[in-house]
């Protein structure tokens, strides 16, 4: 089931900042694979939170450090349910993504030897490509990059290829690009990987609020990290989801409060899972507001956000491709596609463009997206984005769509005294 | 100030001219000075190349090459134009003042080149200062470089 027109505007509503004005202008927010807003929900978690809750978790016997530590923990179910998965303690709470990915990338260091492999895909957020290209280095072991077929997905025949002929420890894959929007074929590929022993690690950054993550059926993932601030919680709250057997072997990766079981001079117990890899003081509050953003997205439905947001992607195509000297950088087929839409326009430079945009009250995406290995490959040297989520509308996308075609105006100017 | 005001603030006609037919856009086989600047953050980049006189004091010829975006294409247009034929030390005080210029601490009328003028509309979009300062920028540490050696040799 998809949204209708009035559901939309239901749901805009629960989003403050979308009724803002930009130079005048009402907002368009087409960032939203950066980040997404944060309903009326998230927002007075927050607020009721300090205003009622604020204590120090895991510290006090006094009722606002149980209220505080409650809270927070009730979180970890919330992460188990929406990611299909039962197990409290393989839930690692960290400051976002990029946190999670470089505590396995740290941990796992001394499991990866000189001759060992570590794979990552052509498709890669510089948050899961440089963290392996470190870990590689550190150790003197090889780094393959797995490149992608014509359609811009990773290929599985190469990915097959560089598992057959190199000793891979690890992969770390995305679920969905930030660039191409590709949503990528992660059961097949850990399926592969499996076979040949690797380790699996999954960037679910930006697939969290597009796709149906569900871990149950996914048995041959050892890793999966997201971001709160994508699906519309805090900013500098993430998650590491991880087998537990593998995070029983891992070390820890920060030393400090929380993840002490005894100290004495000259030892240290760690705590038990998943407080071991929890060091510091954790940042309990915008967790427990993450909560709040993941029964929000519950409630709408994954799915059918999916669905709704494939309408957007088909219509925002549909009329882009109307645009002469407008090239897509992604899949041509669209159901292997989440409402990301990079793209150039011949002569137009996406700075430019964007600057443009921002006049119209328009938010979209210019450079090159964190994914430098990616849009270097293929002759970029920065693309324009638009992305799309379920608050979004299609008279949203019409304005866009003419904004484009004033800004090629616009700029052709000087281009066309030139040609005379 | 109204929309189109702000944007044809910055997106003057002569901004646009030296950003569609870049003066000076050219490769040299053989140069005294090479240096080549990047902006991480939007992918611009420009390859800067400089032929000195034969006492290496003056700038004989300057040539850029790259890829950017308007901004920063006109701007390295413009620096080309502004140095050509200038001592390395004046080259330097030009660098200095229009950083000074992107600062707003520096007014737009102690340049010679009339055309650099367009490009203070520039600072007050704090994003795309950069823009505007890449190609400065990059040649800065390399003419310091230069008079240091004339001074050492």
């Amino acid at each position: 089931m998809s949204f209708t027109s009035n559901q939309i505007q239901k749901i805009r509503a629960e989003f403050p900042i979308l009724f803002s004005k930009i130079h005048d202008k009402p907002l368009v927010y087409l960032d939203n694979a950066a980040t997404l807003h944060k309903p009326n929900v998230v927002l007075e978690s927050l607020n009721e939170f300090y205003k009622k809750n604020n204590a120090n978790v895991h510290r006090g016997v006094h009722t606002l450090s149980q209220r505080a530590t409650e809270q927070y923990e009730e979180v970890r179910k919330k992460v188990c349910s929406f990611l299909g998965t039962t197990d409290t303690q393989e839930i690692i709470f960290t400051s976002g993504t990029t946190q999670s990915i470089n505590l396995v990338a740290y941990s796992i260091s001394d499991w990866i030897n000189k001759g060992d492999t570590i794979c990552v895909s052509r498709l890669e957020h510089h948050s899961n490509f440089v963290p392996w290209q470190q870990l590689a280095l550190r150790r003197k072991a090889n780094f393959e990059i797995c490149e992608l077929d014509p359609d811009l997905h990773i290929d599985p025949i190469h990915f097959e290829k560089i598992l057959k002929t190199s000793k891979v420890k690890i992969v770390a894959l995305t679920a969905m690009s930030n660039v191409t929007g590709g949503i990528e074929d992660i059961a097949s590929l850990s399926t592969i990987a499996k076979k040949y022993g690797a380790l699996v690690l999954i960037d679910a950054a930006q697939a969290s609020t597009h796709l149906k993550l569900n871990l149950s059926k996914l048995n041959n993932i050892d890793f999966l990290a997201f971001s709160s601030h994508k699906i519309g919680g805090p900013t500098g709250v993430g998650v590491l989801w991880g087998k537990k057997d593998l995070l029983e072997k891992m070390p820890p990766f920060q030393f400090g409060g929380d993840m002490i079981s005894l100290v004495t001079d000259d030892k240290t117990l760690f705590n038990e899972l998943p407080y071991k890899f929890e060091a510091g003081t954790p940042n309990f509050a915008d967790t427990v507001a993450m909560g709040a953003a993941i029964d929000y997205i519950q409630s709408l439905g994954i799915e059918n956000i999916s669905q709704y947001e494939g309408e957007l992607l088909d219509f925002a195509v549909e009329k882009l491709e109307q645009i002469e000297g407008l090239e897509i950088f992604g899949s041509k087929n669209l159901n292997t596609r989440g409402a990301v839409i990079s793209f150039s326009i011949k002569g137009l430079h996406p700075h430019d463009l964007a600057h443009f945009l921002d006049h119209q009250g328009i938010a979209i995406r210019a450079g090159h997206h964190c994914a430098y290995p990616l849009i270097k490959k293929y002759g970029f040297n920065a693309l324009n984005r638009a992305s799309f989520s379920f608050y979004n509308t299609f008279e949203e996308i019409e304005v866009f769509f003419a904004s484009l075609l004033n800004a090629k105006k616009y700029f052709k100017r000087s281009g066309e005294k030139r040609d005379e | 100030m109204n929309e189109s005001f702000s944007l044809d603030s910055i997106y003057q006609e002569i901004l646009m001219d030296h950003s569609s037919s870049p003066r000076n856009f050219e490769k040299l086989e053989k140069c005294d000075i090479q240096a080549e600047g990047f902006n991480p953050l939007c992918g611009d980049q420009v390859t800067l190349q400089i032929v000195l006189d034969s006492r290496k004091k003056e700038i004989k010829e300057i040539k850029f090459q790259g890829e950017g975006c308007s901004i920063c294409m006109a701007s390295s247009s413009m620096m080309t134009e502004s140095l050509q034929n200038k001592s390395l030390s004046e080259s330097l005080k030009i660098i200095e003042d229009f950083r000074g210029l992107m600062q707003d601490k520096v007014s737009a009328d102690v340049f010679e080149n009339e055309d650099l003028t367009s490009l203070s509309g520039v600072k007050r979009f704090p994003v795309r200062i950069k823009c505007a300062l890449l190609p400065w920028t990059t040649l800065s540490e390399p003419i310091k470089n230069q008079i240091k050696k004339g001074e050492n040799s």
